[in-house]
């Protein structure tokens, strides 16, 4: 969980890498950058989420980092109202860079985009969940200042 | 997880070498602050240099250097130079016999559930140490202070 109260750091670009919100063309590389992480191929779950994220949606946010028209990182996420009796709050259920463009700011910059779109609809805290033995986000999202949340996640088998 | 003396004073150690790369500081101004023994640091910072996390200095007045990455190194890369992490410490200990009985649980089957809930909590507690750099903590000591 990390406070959204203090107005976010400019986001000065190096190179000329922009963030912006996803079009239905960067959408290949969206699912390639995904499978090269997770080593699943979800063309069909990626299409679902530009249908319901893409485009200028009041509540959800799809962003991408464009670098000459490379596409280099996604994030995705929306604000939930009163999930579990939490007052609205921002998730990132999404992120993901190149491997050979991290390093270089970008996934705090998507991150930073998309915490300027919850502040804009007045969040004040953003949320994530993470599987814990995936130390690389785990420690991104830390260095971005996000703690423990006040919520434990859990599940059991359905045999 | 419950952290010994001396991996505490590891941690605070690594971190304010980490805060002044660079800076040579002493055994004796890290004990101080501390509170700690200087003879006590003086073995914890020997296991820091032989792991590569400090650097001792020679020349007038000694000391160490932090010769680590604060992005890089984790929590856990302290903590395990101290710590046996690698078997699972339930911290209770199991007797009686596992064998399963009509009158009820058995003491076994009872601590055996009890371990499985402190097991959880001891993994949770490693993957936020395996989670956090040292850079991290110390952008977070730095936004506690204000």
């Amino acid at each position: 969980m990390i406070s959204l109260k203090k107005s976010a750091a400019a986001r000065r670009t190096p190179g000329a890498t922009r963030i912006r919100g996803v079009q239905p063309g960067d959408l290949e590389q969206v699912v390639e950058i995904d499978a090269g992480i997770t080593g699943l191929r979800k063309a069909a779950y990626w299409g679902e989420i530009l249908r319901r994220y893409g485009g200028a949606r009041q509540q959800r946010f799809f962003l991408v980092a464009d670098r000459g028209g490379r596409i280099e990182g996604y994030v995705v996420g929306d604000v939930r109202d009163w999930e579990f009796g939490s007052p609205p709050c921002g998730w990132v259920f999404g992120v993901g860079v190149r491997p050979d463009a991290r390093l270089s700011g970008i996934a705090t910059q998507l991150l930073d985009a998309i915490c300027d779109g919850f502040r804009r609809l007045g969040v004040s805290t953003v949320r994530t969940l993470l599987a814990r033995d995936n130390p690389l986000v785990l420690s991104f999202f830390r260095s971005q200042g996000m703690m423990a949340a006040p919520f434990i996640p859990l599940e059991k088998n359905l045999d | 997880m419950k952290l010994q003396k001396n991996t505490h004073l590891a941690l605070c150690s690594v971190l304010e070498f980490a805060a002044r790369p660079g800076t040579q500081l002493s055994a004796a101004e890290i004990a101080e602050k501390y509170r700690m023994s200087p003879h006590h640091l003086a073995k914890v910072l020997r296991t820091l240099g032989r792991a590569g996390l400090v650097r001792a200095a020679r020349g007038a007045g000694g000391g160490y250097r932090f010769a680590g990455n604060t992005r890089r190194v984790t929590l856990m890369d302290v903590i395990e130079l101290f710590e046996d992490i690698s078997a699972p410490k339930s911290g209770v200990r199991r007797s009686g016999r596992r064998t399963k009985s009509e009158a009820g649980a058995t003491a076994w089957e009872v601590e055996d559930a009890i371990g499985v809930v402190l097991l959880e909590i001891d993994e949770i507690a490693k993957a936020t140490f395996r989670s956090i750099t040292l850079e991290t903590l110390l952008k977070l000591v730095a936004r506690r202070r204000g």
